[in-house]
């Protein structure tokens, strides 16, 4: 009895001398091969290793699928044209979950054992936030992609950089007037609970107050949520117009209740095209939308005056002229967004050009660089449009779009400027230590 | 809004939760009570059920209710064939022993959440709905494929109480539940009965996750927070009791509606949970149980 049960607790099998040897000669292998040699031998011509914080899964996925197809075609002509300082550029994906835990573990491995010269990538303004600080500790470069107001806001730290993508305060500033010109005076504001909501909570009631509108009620949803009816009633019946701004993979739920809760008889309405990100708006249940407005970061559909620079990066990330995957009309694009991906990968190529950036060592010298920045001009590089780049709150600004849903298709209405979305710095990144 | 059409959205929003709620729950009430299993998977085969319900409404072409009632019946059988398959490999090797069967559920709960991430993906698609009937009342618009599912889960839980009391299948079932051994010695097919339990369960979630698919979306991720009701809404009925469970249903949907629509969602799960915890120190057998033989 005793005999046979410590047979059974021991493995059945025994590691054959044979085996051993077979372990060892692939180990061995795979230490002299080409790849090994070449990188030991000469740094320079090893690979910039840019960390992506992706957000694979959890609330972030649709947006993680489509910032690394776009990461992927940027790099693609990157190093297609030489890459950077002569060497390419290879990306190294970590997924986050779109969690700010695991995003600052994530950075951290980036850091410690990827060997990574800088982080990159991440939207979901939580997940930055949670990381922003491990990047600040390891001393490592973090160029987000993000939208919120907290890099701006200079309460990260000097290694976080927004340079790809304007922020919410700005967006929003540039686009109360038009809203208070155009869709009415009285606003409802429905937004998700989290960090990227509470932008749009705090900055529409004042830029709309300057306009000589106000916001009536402020709705928080949690960005999880899967049924949103319930909240509606809180919707005041005098309401002009409701600001609309939803995240998460329930988002098709939220416009669709809210259209089978008003109909054709509704409020207007004027929505960040996130409610809608990564949906066709051609939905069953989506028509009450017809002739509403959304901002756009950049246009989803194709316009007519779309410059040649836009044309290729359409062709180059593999979206088609209503903003689907080639080939896969149901996959829509976050178009919105992902081109901030694209733009902030070649902010990070100037900037490691400009700082004649060689390896880790020279990280402060790329924090320097990225912060002289200036300007950044429409074209290849820049398909949205001409940006702006203040280095002292590390924040890009530039244009942005609204767009009137018309015949089960985005056209840009209005275009704002650069200076509409301008605002005082709140603080000065430079003043503090490397 | 007044508070007159306020309270009639928060009831058929709570009721449309009660709906679905007691169809999922009378699957996992009926796998404790016959097995005396604690499913924790259960949620993860709902969520099978909708992303099968996904798939299969996206291969059928032409009217949107085509798709939808192929996956009503195909969704069900397939998330049933996968629940006697981990009652075959799993549950039936461990005996049916109470503390292993929890922890092989949990495995068996992120094993299919990992596969549906894998092969489905993370992002949440859409079920047309089978029709877009909007029930037009005086002070808002309502969905009439949400009052439709209210009605197909009535009738759904009518079919299966007629199962249970009125066919010679539920009656040994219900031999099963009452006394295992007993009935095993009256020539029941303990074992067969077991694995048909548990295939039963599970398709009962499936179905209420075909149901609930047009209204949210199929995702990896949708199986938790039903899972979590589920649980509330047996335990305060009395694990193992039908009834309980329906009535526990109704007023945890109700009530989740109604503080939702006035207060605030958290605010309704945390009166949930604490109903929970109430019944289990003053009536730990739950509102219609009777103590575990």
């Amino acid at each position: 009895m005793t005999e046979e049960r410590a047979s059974d607790m021991l493995p059945k099998t025994s590691l054959s001398r044979r085996n051993v040897l077979k372990g060892a000669g692939a180990a061995a292998g795979l230490a002299v091969g080409p790849g090994f040699v070449r990188y030991a031998q000469a740094q320079s011509s090893a690979p910039i290793k840019i960390g992506f914080q992706a957000h694979k899964t959890g609330i972030g996925a649709s947006y993680g699928r489509w910032y690394e197809r776009t990461t992927n075609a940027a790099v693609k002509l990157i190093n297609e044209a030489g890459g950077i300082n002569g060497r390419p550029v290879e990306i190294v994906i970590e997924d986050d979950g779109t969690d700010p835990n695991r995003g600052a573990e994530v950075v951290a491995k980036f850091a410690n054992q990827h060997k990574c010269d800088i982080v990159y990538g991440t939207l979901f303004s939580h997940v930055v936030i949670g990381s922003a600080p491990t990047a600040g500790e390891l001393k490592i470069p973090y160029y987000v992609v993000s939208e919120g107001h907290h890099v701006a806001s200079t309460k990260l730290n000097r290694y976080v950089f927004q340079p790809g993508i304007t922020d919410v305060k700005s967006q929003i500033q540039a686009m109360a007037p038009w809203i208070a010109a155009n869709a009415g005076k009285k606003v409802t504001q429905i937004f998700p609970d989290f960090a990227f909501g509470y932008d749009h909570r705090d900055y529409l009631p004042p830029a709309l107050k300057a306009q000589g509108a106000d916001v009536i009620a402020q709705i928080a949803i949690p960005p999880t949520e899967s049924s949103f009816t319930r909240y509606f009633p809180q919707i005041p019946a005098d309401t002009d117009v409701i600001y609309h701004v939803m995240v998460g993979p329930a988002v098709l739920t939220f416009v669709k209740e809210l259209g089978e809760f008003y109909g054709s008889n509704r409020p207007q309405l004027f929505g960040f095209i996130d409610s809608l990100e990564a949906v066709d708006i051609n939905s069953p249940g989506l028509g009450f939308l017809d002739g509403s407005h959304f901002w756009e970061g950049s246009p989803r559909y194709a316009q007519p005056d779309d410059s040649d620079a836009q044309k290729a990066y359409r062709a180059a990330v593999g979206i088609d002229d209503n903003g689907a995957a080639v080939g896969d009309p149901k996959d829509i694009s976050t178009a919105a967004h992902m081109f901030g991906c694209w733009e902030t990968l070649y902010v990070i190529k100037k900037a490691m050009e400009d700082a004649g950036y060689r390896g880790p060592e020279d990280r402060g010298k790329l924090v320097e660089a990225t912060e002289a920045l200036t300007e950044f001009a429409e074209g290849p590089e820049h398909p949205q449009g001409p940006k702006t780049f203040n280095g002292k709150i590390h924040q890009c600004f530039g244009i942005q779009y609204i767009s009137k849903v018309e015949n089960g298709r985005l056209n840009v209405v209005h275009k704002t400027s650069i200076e509409d979305g301008i605002y005082e710095p709140e603080g000065d990144y430079t003043t503090m230590p490397l | 809004m007044a508070f007159g059409p306020h309270l009639l959205l928060a009831a058929l929003e709570g009721l449309v939760t009660s709906a679905v709620l007691a169809l999922m729950a009378l699957g996992l009430s009926l796998v404790f009570g016959v097995m005396r299993v604690v499913n924790v998977a259960h949620g993860e085969f709902y969520m099978l059920g909708a992303v099968v319900a996904w798939w299969v409404a996206s291969l059928v072409t032409g009217h949107p209710a085509l798709g939808f009632l192929a996956a009503l019946v195909i969704s069900p059988l397939i998330v049933g064939a996968v629940a006697l398959l981990a009652e075959r490999l799993v549950l039936r090797r461990l005996d049916y022993n109470p503390e292993a069967t929890i922890v092989a559920t949990i495995g068996i709960l992120y094993i299919l959440q990992q596969l549906a991430l894998t092969f489905y993906g993370p992002d949440a698609r859409p079920v047309a709905a089978p029709f877009t009937y909007r029930v037009l009342f005086p002070w808002f618009g309502y969905s009439g494929y949400k009052l439709a599912v209210v009605g197909a889960s009535v009738a759904l839980l009518l079919v299966t109480w007629f199962v249970l009391m009125r066919t010679r299948l539920g009656l040994v079932m219900r031999a099963t539940q009452y006394d295992r051994e007993t009935a095993q010695a009256f020539a029941i097919p303990v074992d067969r009965v077991y694995a048909g339990v548990f295939a039963l369960g599970a398709m009962l979630a499936a179905v209420a996750a075909v149901l609930i698919v047009p209204i949210s979306q199929a995702h990896y991720l949708m199986g938790l927070d039903p899972l979590l009701l589920s649980f509330i809404v047996v335990i305060i009925g009395g694990l193992g009791s039908l009834r309980g469970t329906l009535v526990a249903a109704v007023l945890i949907g109700l009530s989740d509606g109604i503080i939702s629509a006035f207060f605030q969602p958290t605010l309704a799960k945390m009166i949930a949970t604490l109903i929970v915890a109430l019944v289990l120190v003053f009536r730990p057998t739950g509102l219609f149980g009777t103590s575990a033989r």
